[in-house]
């Protein structure tokens, strides 16, 4: 796979090969570190170290206190974490898979995403929610789910999907220290995918900042989380076979949006093409093509592309090869942009 | 299977065992741990369907063994092992009439077959394919529920609706796992149950662990059973790793649903008090989070062998008839793994049954991916980061 791309963090002083996920877990113990008002709450977070591992040792480390195995509820994960938050601590509740989330989507947007605005300012619910997301690990059914189009759909909440390791540390402490509820949606398929140098110690990724993975001036392609990698294939496939140079830009927030980056790309190329696994209608491909329109029209060379999952439910194992966005599918897509 | 040619034992006549350990303090059960007979106490089946039962459970546990395989050798996808909880599940669904439904979870592959669902059909499932997931017309049984105790409205929800429909004849049955009594949805379902006293039997399988989150960290109350009090439902307790007291305690609920005598509440919380001897799923290590000594404790128990025994001791069974049954289930199990591996991916599945009309857009989506199997063949679609 293409890591060429991944250098966004160059090291400077201490720096340790990390997965995506242990860069979660190094992450939530430098902060849990500095700062004693945070702990993490979930099902099988504590003594299990989360199933898969991304709060391994955290236990150990800082003990069923600030690691706290709950009952199986995710309405009642989410609301008491609203309650802690309330209450001046700073709670990461894990959920564990993106699929399990609904039950607790009422707490998410009848009251995480509005204690602020309810209360004229008067109180803040500060938090990051975790939740693996996506497909591609054969996994079960609900267990492969891509939904960030509900949660950046509802005002007051960030939401954030980093692709590489030394982004998902940065990412995850300024989700942490930002002062509003973060959703922040870990690439499952890339939890394990490959290493990357992350610095040792605290640093922050600011949320609202895309970062573009790769230049060119044909066409650019928007695209975060896992998906980045397939894009980066495909991007080096079209510049080796035919000479178009692809522009790929990994959004790493999702809202608030990084909407500068997205225009200036555009205006830079003129032809766009999205990637995301999510199913296609009023997925956030259609938000991030009416932005280049309102913004950029008059650069527009050619129609917007949309390379995403269908509008189907995400197939059990045997066949999610064919519902994700492949390599081939995303060549298609922005060979259909370029040659228009 | 689940025809019912018995007669109904009261409960009230089946005393609890006072020597058992405190885990089965005020526990319904008849076979002893070695499989005796409890005095007193009528298992409620004829020789003839015990025998069957056996059958049925061994089956359960060679597929068990055989999934746990076919898993590790990357043949089929996680997996959640029942072994230890096989005898409750093959012991509920012989307490059903056909025309009962049945709930399962991810684990209840036994409670589905006995209650009609084939085992071919079961492994389609686990190699990845919806297929599997398709009921035989004329089986009263839900597609498995993996989200855990949205199940339990919805069953009471049908019950609910063939009451309201005049249709007494029908009860449903619906499992689920201890941590599921700590989600919302297991609140509201038995609240309405208990309103609308409809015709439902929830099975709790405890079996201690939800994950790595043990039971005493789901609910502080005693039992689970004892929560049907909140909701003005019976609740009772029952040997998980006695079939035949899961049967005689499952029928008994099954027979109140549908015909409560005056004053009687139709709907009950069964505790099923058992053990998951392995782990959550094949992605799970239990070895994490709970002592193996504890696990050896309930194997002592084992619901295959107390039955067995119980089976040799009154004559029903000798070890020529147990080859014979071993060497059927072996080849059960063969075919079944035969036959699902058949099944070729057909990619036009995902677009299907998505609604009943397939709207244009997504034929249009079905054609576009179609063309690029055509264009790059069906490699291209083996991995997303290749």
């Amino acid at each position: 796979m293409s890591t060429d791309s991944i250098n966004d963090h160059p090291s400077n002083g201490e720096v340790q090969q990390l997965t995506l996920v242990e860069a979660i877990t190094d992450g939530l113990s430098t902060e849990m570190n500095r700062d004693e008002s945070i702990i993490v709450l979930g099902e099988d977070v504590g003594v299990n170290g989360g199933v898969f591992r991304a709060t391994d040792g955290l236990y150990e480390e800082f003990g069923g206190d600030r690691v706290v195995d709950t009952p199986l509820a995710e309405s009642g994960i989410v609301g008491s974490a609203i309650g802690l938050a309330l209450s001046g601590l700073k709670p990461i509740p894990e959920m564990q898979f993106m699929g399990f989330m609904y039950p607790a989507f009422d707490q998410l947007v009848s009251h995480a995403a509005r204690i602020r605005s309810r209360s004229q300012g008067q109180y803040s619910c500060q938090m990051v929610v975790r939740a693996p997301y996506g497909g591609g690990i054969r996994a079960p059914e609900h267990h492969s789910e891509s939904k960030e189009a509900f949660f950046v759909h509802e005002p007051g909440l960030k939401v954030v999907a980093p692709s590489t390791p030394a982004d998902a540390k940065g990412l995850l402490t300024a989700s942490i220290r930002d002062p509003d509820p973060v959703i922040f949606l870990e690439p499952k398929l890339i939890y394990r995918a490959f290493r990357q140098d992350v610095p040792t110690g605290a640093y922050k990724v600011p949320l609202g900042s895309a970062s573009v993975r790769r230049t060119g001036s044909d066409v650019s392609v928007y695209t975060w989380g896992a998906m980045t990698q397939p894009a980066l294939i495909a991007a080096d496939h079209l510049s080796d076979e035919k000479g178009i140079e692809t522009e790929v830009i990994d959004l790493r927030t999702l809202s608030p949006l990084d909407v500068e980056t997205i225009v200036e790309s555009f205006k830079k190329t003129g032809r766009a093409a999205i990637v995301h696994e999510a199913p296609k209608t009023a997925g956030l491909g259609a938000e991030i093509s009416t932005i280049i329109q309102e913004e950029a029209l008059v650069y527009q060379e050619a129609p917007i592309q949309r390379i995403t999952g269908f509008d189907a439910p995400m197939p059990l194992h045997a066949l999610e090869g064919y519902y994700l966005p492949q390599a081939v599918r995303i060549q298609e897509g922005i060979l259909d942009a370029v040659e228009f | 299977m689940s025809t019912q040619d018995e007669t109904d034992p009261s409960i009230a006549e089946i005393q609890p065992d006072s020597n058992i350990e405190s885990e089965f303090d005020q526990v319904f059960r008849i076979l002893d741990d070695d499989g005796h007979l409890l005095p007193g106490v009528d298992p409620g089946l004829s020789g003839d369907k015990r025998l069957a039962m056996y059958e049925d459970i061994k089956l359960a546990r060679h597929f068990d063994q055989r999934a746990i395989s076919l898993q590790r050798q990357g043949r089929i996808a996680t997996y959640a092992p029942m072994t230890g909880q096989e005898g409750s599940q093959v012991a509920t669904s012989y307490a059903l009439d056909e025309q009962d439904w049945l709930f399962p979870t991810y684990r209840e592959h036994a409670a589905k077959y006995v209650h009609g669902v084939d085992l071919p059909s079961l492994l389609t499932a686990l190699l990845g394919y919806r297929e599997g997931y398709a009921v035989p017309e004329g089986v009263n049984v839900m597609p498995e529920y993996i989200p855990i105790a949205t199940q339990v409205p919805h069953a009471m929800g049908m019950a609910w609706g063939y009451t309201l429909q005049g249709k007494d004849d029908r009860a449903v049955l619906c499992h689920l796992g201890d941590g599921a009594t700590s989600e919302g949805d297991f609140h509201e379902g038995l609240n309405f149950a208990g309103v609308f006293d409809v015709p439902s039997v929830f099975v709790c399988n405890n079996n201690q662990w939800a994950i790595s989150v043990p039971r005493e960290r789901q609910t502080a109350s005693e039992t689970i059973a004892q929560k049907a009090q909140s909701y003005g439902i019976e609740g009772i307790r029952v040997d998980g790793l006695d079939p035949l007291a899961v049967y005689v305690v499952t029928r008994e609920a099954i027979r109140k649903a549908k015909n409560p005598v005056d004053g009687e509440r139709r709907p009950t919380l069964i505790e099923s008090v058992q053990y998951r001897y392995g782990a959550h799923t094949t992605s799970d290590d239990p070895s994490v989070y709970r002592d193996e000594a504890d696990a050896d404790k309930w194997r002592k128990r084992d619901p295959l062998k107390r039955l067995e025994n119980h089976l040799y001791q009154t004559g029903l069974l000798d070890s020529e008839r147990e080859a014979e049954i071993q060497a059927r289930i072996e080849e059960q199990v063969a075919t079944a793994i035969e036959t699902a591996e058949a099944v070729e991916a057909a990619p036009e599945q995902i677009f299907e049954h998505v609604y009943q009309e397939t709207p244009d857009r997504l034929q249009a989506q079905m054609d576009e991916l179609n063309e690029l199997r055509k264009k790059y063949g069906e490699g291209a679609f083996s991995g997303v980061l290749e």
